[in-house]
C-alpha cells in the first residue's frame, strides 16, 4: 500500500494542475474562485512534502459498494438478459441479438420513439423559452417578488402523481375546469388527453407546468452572476432593452441555458409519472413513449428479454443526445475562451 | 421617480401571470378535495361551495388504509433518506478531497438512467432472494434516488468549504477520520440540511418503483393514491383530497425550505452540466 501511495498521489498532483488551468479559463467572470483553486494547489504541494496527505479513499467506498449493487450490477444484468428470450415464469434460453433485431423491426417501438422524440422536443422547447422570461422577470426588484418566486418554484416540488391526478380532472371534456375556462373566452371544448391528436400537447403541458421552475432557477442563478457595468455603458451608448438582452445578457447567460437545455432534455426523455397516471400510453397507443412501452412489455407482459433490450437502447438514446448536447456546450465553451 | 414606480407595478403584474397556473391549480385543487359530488359535477363550475365537504377527508383515511400507506411512506423515505446520509455524505467529502472528478460522471449516468431499467433486474433479485412481501425492496431501490443526491450535493459543499482548518488538524495528528468528524462535518451542516431535504422530497414523490415493487400491504402513498383512482368510482372529492394529503408534506417542506432547495438544486444543476 505505501509503495503505491507516492504514485498516486503525484497523479492527484498532475490532476490538481489540470483542474488548476481549466479553472482559470472558465472563471473569467468569477475571479475568486481561481484565487481559491490556486491555494488549494499550493496547499496540497505542500502536505505533500510534508508526506502526511490523508487517505480518503475508506470515505468513498462504502459509497462504491452501494453504487455498485443498485446501479452497476442492474446494468450489467441488464445487458444479459437482453440477449436472452425469457418471459417471466417460462425457461430462459439464449437469443443471441434476436431481441435487438425483434425491436428493429417491432413498428409500436418507432412509434414510440417517434412519441417520445416529439413529446420531448416539446417539453424542452416550452419549458426554456418560458422559465426564461421567468428568470428575466424575477432577476428584477418589484413587491412580494419572494412570495410569488415561492409558489412559482412549489409545481415542481407537488408528487407528480398528485399534480396528474388533479390534472386529469381539469381535463375532463364535460365536467373538466379547463373547457369551462375556454368557454369564456369562446374556444371550443377540446378532448385533451382523451383524443389522440391532442394528448401529447396536453401532457406536454402538464410537464411544463411542473418543471418550468427548474430552468427558472438555472437561468435566474446565471443572471445572478452577471456583471452591471457593460449594461450600463450599454445604455449610455443607447442601446434598447431588447439589443441589451440579445447582445448582453444572452451571450452571458449562455452557459446556464445550456446546462438548463441539457437536464431538461434528459428529465423529459425519461418522463414517466405523468403520462403513465393520466393515460397509460393512451388513448391506444397514442402517447406510448419509450418508457412507456418499456414498463408495459417487462411489467404487463413479463416479457424480461425483449424489455431489456429495450432498456439498453432506450439508454443509448438518452446518453446519445446528452452527449449531443455536451459536444454544444464544449464547443460554445471555446468559442467563449477564444472570444475573450 | 413615478416611472420607476410604474415599472415595479408592471413587473409584478408579469410575475402574477407567470405564477397564475401555479396558483390557480393549487386553489382548484383544494377546491375540489373540499367539495361534494353534486358540486364537483356542476356546470360552470363552482370555486367556492356553500358547505365544505369536510367529510372527503375522513373518507380518505378510513376507506383507504391511508394511515399504513402513510407509514409506509415514512418508512421508505425514511430509512432511504438516513442510508443515504451515512454514505453519501462520507463519499462526497472524499470526492470532492481526492478531486475524483471521473467518479462524478458516475453519478451523472445514474441521472440519465431512466427508474424502469433498474427495475427489472433488481425486481427478480428481490424475488429470488425472497423479501419481495416487504418493505425493504423500496427501501434498497429508493437508494437509487437519494444516494446520488446526497452525493452530489455533498460534492459541492465539501468543494466550497476551506482546506486550511483541515490541514492544521491533520498536522497537528488527527486522523482523517476524525478531521472529517471534528472539523469538516460540522462546517458542512447547511449541506446536510439541503440534502437531507432534496433526498426525502424527491424518495416520497417517487411513483415507478413502488408501482412495480408494492404489493397491497407495502404500498406508498403516491402508488395508493393511483390505484384509488384506477380501481374506485371515481368520485373527484376524495380523490383530490387524497392527492393533497400525498403531497401537503412536500409543499409545507418547499415553504420553510425554499432558500435551501433552491441553493441545492441550482447548485447541483450547475455541475450538473
Amino acid at each position: 500500500m505505501s509503495a503505491i501511495a507516492p504514485e498516486r498521489t503525484g497523479v492527484t498532483g498532475d490532476r490538481t494542475e489540470v483542474t488548476t488551468g481549466r479553472t482559470e479559463v472558465t472563471t473569467d467572470r468569477t475571479g475568486v474562485t481561481a484565487d481559491r483553486t490556486e491555494v488549494t494547489t499550493q496547499a496540497s504541494e505542500e502536505s505533500q512534502s510534508v508526506r502526511l496527505a490523508p487517505n480518503y479513499w475508506p470515505f468513498v467506498v462504502p459509497a462504491l459498494v452501494v453504487v455498485s449493487a443498485v446501479i452497476v450490477f442492474p446494468w450489467a444484468f441488464t445487458l444479459w438478459m437482453s440477449v436472452n428470450r425469457w418471459t417471466l415464469g417460462q425457461s430462459r434460453s439464449f437469443a443471441g441479438m434476436e431481441n435487438y433485431l425483434r425491436l428493429a423491426s417491432d413498428p409500436r417501438f418507432w412509434e414510440s420513439l417517434v412519441h417520445t422524440l416529439t413529446y420531448t422536443s416539446l417539453s424542452v422547447a416550452a419549458p426554456m423559452f418560458l422559465g426564461t422570461v421567468a428568470a428575466l422577470i424575477f432577476d428584477a426588484r418589484f413587491p412580494l417578488r419572494g412570495l410569488l418566486r415561492g409558489v412559482f418554484v412549489m409545481p415542481m416540488m407537488a408528487t407528480p402523481v398528485a399534480v396528474a391526478l388533479v390534472w386529469t380532472m381539469m381535463f375532463h371534456p364535460q365536467l373538466g375546469v379547463l373547457n369551462y375556462l375556454l368557454s369564456l373566452v369562446g374556444i371550443p371544448a377540446q378532448e385533451w388527453i382523451f383524443n389522440a391528436n391532442t394528448v401529447i400537447p396536453s401532457l406536454v403541458a402538464v410537464e411544463t407546468w411542473q418543471w418550468t421552475p427548474l430552468v427558472m432557477l438555472i437561468v435566474l442563478g446565471g443572471l445572478a452572476s452577471v456583471p452591471r457595468e457593460p449594461f450600463e455603458s450599454a445604455e449610455i451608448d443607447g442601446a434598447n432593452a431588447w439589443q441589451q438582452f440579445r447582445y448582453l445578457t444572452l451571450p452571458m447567460i449562455a452557459p446556464f441555458l445550456m446546462i438548463a437545455l441539457i437536464i431538461r432534455t434528459i428529465d423529459a426523455l425519461k418522463s414517466f409519472d405523468i403520462i403513465y397516471a393520466m393515460t397509460q400510453g393512451g388513448p391506444g397507443t397514442a402517447s406510448e413513449t419509450i418508457n412507456i412501452y418499456l414498463y408495459n412489455t417487462a411489467f404487463s407482459y413479463y416479457d424480461i428479454g425483449y424489455g431489456s433490450a429495450m432498456a439498453v437502447v432506450f439508454f443509448i438514446v438518452i446518453v446519445a443526445l446528452s452527449f449531443i448536447l455536451l459536444m454544444l456546450r464544449q464547443r460554445s465553451q471555446w468559442n467563449d475562451a477564444e472570444g475573450k | 421617480m413615478s416611472s420607476r414606480l410604474l415599472n415595479q407595478i408592471g413587473l409584478f403584474f408579469a410575475a402574477l401571470v407567470i405564477v397564475s397556473p401555479a396558483i390557480l391549480f393549487f386553489l382548484w385543487m383544494i377546491s375540489l378535495s373540499l367539495k361534494f359530488e353534486i358540486d364537483n359535477g356542476a356546470y360552470p363550475p363552482i370555486l367556492i361551495p356553500e358547505r365544505f365537504a369536510w367529510s372527503n377527508y375522513v373518507k380518505v383515511f378510513e376507506e383507504n388504509n391511508f394511515l399504513l400507506y402513510l407509514w409506509n411512506s415514512v418508512l421508505v423515505t425514511g430509512t432511504a433518506t438516513v442510508l443515504a446520509l451515512l454514505i453519501g455524505v462520507p463519499a462526497g467529502y472524499g470526492i470532492a478531497r481526492l478531486k475524483a472528478e471521473k467518479s462524478a460522471v458516475v453519478i451523472m449516468i445514474a441521472r440519465m438512467t431512466p427508474g424502469l431499467s433498474y427495475l427489472i433486474p433488481l425486481f427478480l433479485l428481490f424475488q429470488w432472494i425472497g423479501i419481495l412481501g416487504t418493505l425493504w425492496p423500496q427501501i434498497i431501490i429508493h437508494l437509487v434516488v437519494t444516494v446520488p443526491i446526497v452525493v452530489w450535493v455533498m460534492i459541492g459543499y465539501f468543494e466550497t468549504t476551506p482546506m486550511e482548518l483541515e490541514e492544521a488538524a491533520n498536522i497537528d495528528g488527527a486522523s482523517s477520520w476524525q478531521v472529517f468528524r471534528l472539523v469538516a462535518l460540522p462546517i458542512a451542516r447547511p449541506g446536510i440540511v439541503v440534502a437531507f431535504i432534496l433526498s426525502v422530497i424527491f424518495s416520497w414523490n417517487n411513483f415507478v418503483f413502488g408501482v412495480v415493487l408494492a404489493s397491497r400491504e407495502t404500498r406508498t402513498l403516491p402508488v395508493a393514491v393511483y390505484n384509488m383512482l384506477s380501481y374506485e368510482q371515481v368520485s373527484w372529492g376524495p380523490l383530490a383530497a387524497a392527492a393533497l394529503v400525498v403531497t401537503l408534506p412536500v409543499l409545507v417542506l418547499t415553504m420553510f425550505a425554499q432558500k435551501q432547495i433552491v441553493a441545492g438544486l441550482t447548485a447541483g444543476a450547475v455541475k450538473g452540466g
